[in-house]
């Protein structure tokens, strides 16, 4: 009976004649070996992006794309709706994995050589998968419509901005009005559930067909060089002794994605909904926006860098590094593909991973933050101000006051963006404190002039703390040029 | 490279009927109707496509809009402000994320005896985000980068490539009155000076 509906069917659809022979398309026999495991990366992206599509139609159910209502939906989701926090945890977390799998299955490709001969367009359609799922990314963490989610945007509006003339229409593009509100949420809506999904599902089906019409490469061995003119045959040689991709080859694929779900899940169960932060509400203190995880390299390496550089950094370096991954096949898609042999691509990856993860170490400790609370909520360690004379403990006071804090930190506590200044009393003498607390750094640097803010008793206190800001046998700083008198010198061999 | 998917594929299907090719392509009758279908093609593409892209590229009107933010007896002398309102180039939508501020310092009355008054966007004007006032040094900080920027809103230190962003005001029946700013960026600023 099922045979026969089964018959009829196919009559009429042909998946015999075409899918079937598509899905047991012959790969290279030398997957099945231990060689194989460096293929399963692509799918398990795959895998993810079916859970982002099962878990992003039921978020939809009750999320509310709204500017008052956004945030009521998402404490719903989290708090009410039954295993609507578990959805969306699993939404965050797969997602974060669909990127990691992404940038594990580009660097396999490029370390193998894969993206060469005739395969350069899958490679490149890769790419803009890559970007597609930034993309959802992106516009996912503006639908959670926290303070986050707004400043964010804001940002983003403040970046785009500086685009030279249209800057002006591509922030009002963005937000989709003069000011951050409901149409922006709703055009990064229409983004992250129509337009980039559909952009996705498209090169994926490219992709996917350019991987069955080009063939799975073979593991590179030393020495075999890609040559276009003799590769196809020799690839077409290979396949005479392949194995069906729908068989045992499939098995890896199947085990390492079975896997990646179990993680994903168990990353979701244990560590819950990611947000949101706090109520949509711009006018409230404390805010401390950052960029999602995958941004955070860009934030530290925007940072990081001289202002003179900045608008390029935000305007023109994004466009050379996708323009740079598009024209990876361009430099080169012929000749040795075995990593051992491509000393410079390897050394890319270590670099390009390196310089990633310091500059997200740097985008997660964000040293250049001051921090906005430390003048009021951190304390003067105990050892700075123990036996401290009047004067002194009434320059801490002065110290503390006047926000030092927020960019200095006593003994590690406090903001990080100026240097710490628990021994600045060996550096500095009292004559040089008092310059750069009245001036600033020269030139318009990272320490604002106190000069019109603090009165001259202030800075006289002030300037007696903090030249004993250092160990008791520390010497004090002296200014250049003028050594010790003899009778200091004598006076620091005293007991 | 193996094509063997595509000849199956393409093998299955029948070859063209020799009723279709046989026909000469030159008939008057079938090049009118060519011609025709092409014009309907292009007529229908145009009036389904010129509204659409007016859609999608067209921008709303910028409101000018005043909000009250007090009378200027509020407001002592040299002492800065935040002013909380709900920005009227709101949606009905946007809910609390309408609530705006604005930094306000009545700078006290000029020559003339004018009122003179600072109104300062929250905005830092490196990235947008929004600076704290610190009376005790006088200071705006941005918890972003670290942009500082004085009293009146000049760049003390930090990234930011200017000052603060000024709103529009002026004084109405004894009233301090703000222009609702938009979001501001260095090439469109709230007072039209960049």
């Amino acid at each position: 009976m099922l045979k026969t509906i089964g018959n009829w069917l196919d009559a009429r659809v042909g998946f015999r004649e075409t899918f079937w022979p598509m899905l047991r398309h012959p790969v290279p026999r030398s997957l099945e070996g231990p060689m194989g495991w460096w293929y399963v990366f692509g799918s398990a992206s795959m895998t993810l992006l079916l859970i982002q599509i099962v878990t992003g139609i039921g978020l939809a159910l009750v999320y509310v794309p709204a500017a008052d209502q956004a945030y009521e939906s998402l404490l719903f989701l989290d708090y009410r709706q039954p295993l609507g926090w578990f959805l969306r945890a699993l939404h965050y977390y797969a997602g974060s994995g669909m990127v990691v799998m992404l940038l594990i299955h580009m660097t396999q490709v490029f370390l193998h050589g894969a993206y060469k001969y005739p395969r350069e367009l899958t490679w490149t359609v890769g790419v803009v998968l890559l970007l597609c799922t930034l993309g959802m990314f992106f516009t996912g963490q503006i639908l959670r419509w926290d303070p986050d989610a707004y400043w964010g945007l804001a940002v983003a509006g403040s970046m785009a901005g500086r685009v030279p003339i249209i800057g002006p229409e591509i922030v009002h593009g963005l937000l989709g009005g003069d000011v951050i509100g409901g149409d922006s949420l709703s055009r990064f809506f229409a983004l992250h559930v129509f337009v980039i999904p559909a952009a996705l599902f498209a090169f994926l089906a490219l992709h996917l067909w350019l991987v069955l019409k080009c063939g799975i490469s073979a593991p590179p061995v030393p020495g075999i060089i890609v040559d276009p003119k003799t590769y196809d045959a020799e690839y077409e040689k290979e396949l005479k002794t392949g194995v069906p991709f729908f068989g045992d080859a499939l098995l890896k694929d199947i085990l390492f994605s079975s896997l990646t779900v179990i993680a994903v899940v168990a990353l979701a169960a244990i560590l819950g909904p990611k947000g949101p932060s706090g109520p949509p509400d711009p006018t409230l203190g404390g805010v401390n926006p950052r960029p999602e995880w995958p941004f955070l390299w860009l934030f530290g390496l925007l940072s990081l860098s001289p202002p003179s550089a900045e608008t390029f950094i935000i305007l023109a370096f994004p466009v050379l590094v996708i323009a740079a991954l598009f024209l990876v096949p361009v430099v080169s898609n012929r000749g040795e593909r075995a990593p051992s042999r491509r000393p410079i691509a390897v050394l890319i990856v270590i670099v390009t991973y390196t310089a990633l993860g310091a500059l997200t170490y740097e985008g997660i400790t964000s040293p250049w933050s001051p921090k906005m609370t430390a003048w009021s909520g951190d304390p003067i360690p105990e050892r700075i101000v123990l036996q401290s004379t009047p004067r002194r403990l009434l320059g801490a006071v002065v110290f503390q006051n006047k926000n030092c804090r927020n960019c200095h930190a006593l003994d590690g506590l406090g903001g990080t963006r100026g240097p710490d200044l628990s021994t600045i009393g060996t550096r500095l003498t009292r004559d040089q404190l008092i310059d750069q607390v009245s001036n600033g750094t020269p030139g318009g640097g990272n320490m604002p002039a106190y000069g019109g803010r603090i009165n001259p008793a202030e800075m006289a206190l002030l300037v007696d703390f903090m030249v004993g800001l250092r160990s008791p046998n520390q010497p004090p700083a002296e200014a250049y040029g003028l050594s010790p008198t003899v009778e200091t010198k004598e006076a620091a061999k005293k007991p | 490279m193996t094509d063997y998917k595509m000849v199956q594929l393409t093998s299955a299907l029948p070859p063209v009927p020799p009723c279709i090719a046989s026909i000469p392509p030159s008939a008057p009758r079938r090049s009118f109707l060519r011609w025709i279908t092409g014009l309907c093609g292009t007529v229908a593409s145009a009036v389904l496509g010129l509204p659409l892209v007016g859609y999608f590229l067209a921008r709303r009107k910028r409101e000018v809009a005043w909000v009250s933010l007090g009378s200027i007896e509020d407001f002592p002398v040299n002492e800065t402000r935040m002013i909380m309102f709900d920005s009227p180039l709101r949606q009905p939508w946007d809910g609390m994320t309408a609530h705006t501020g604005v930094y306000v310092r009545y700078e006290g009355r000029d020559e003339q005896s004018v009122d003179r008054f600072l109104v300062l966007a929250v905005n830092c004007a490196h990235l947008g985000c929004p600076v704290s006032w610190f009376p005790q040094s006088g200071l705006f900080m941005c918890p972003c980068h670290g942009g500082v920027y004085h009293a009146n809103g000049e760049r003390a230190s930090g990234p930011p490539p200017r000052g603060m962003f000024h709103c529009v005001w002026r004084i109405q029946d004894g009233r301090l009155q703000v222009q609702a700013p938009h979001y501001p960026t260095l090439q469109d600023t709230l007072d039209g000076t960049v």
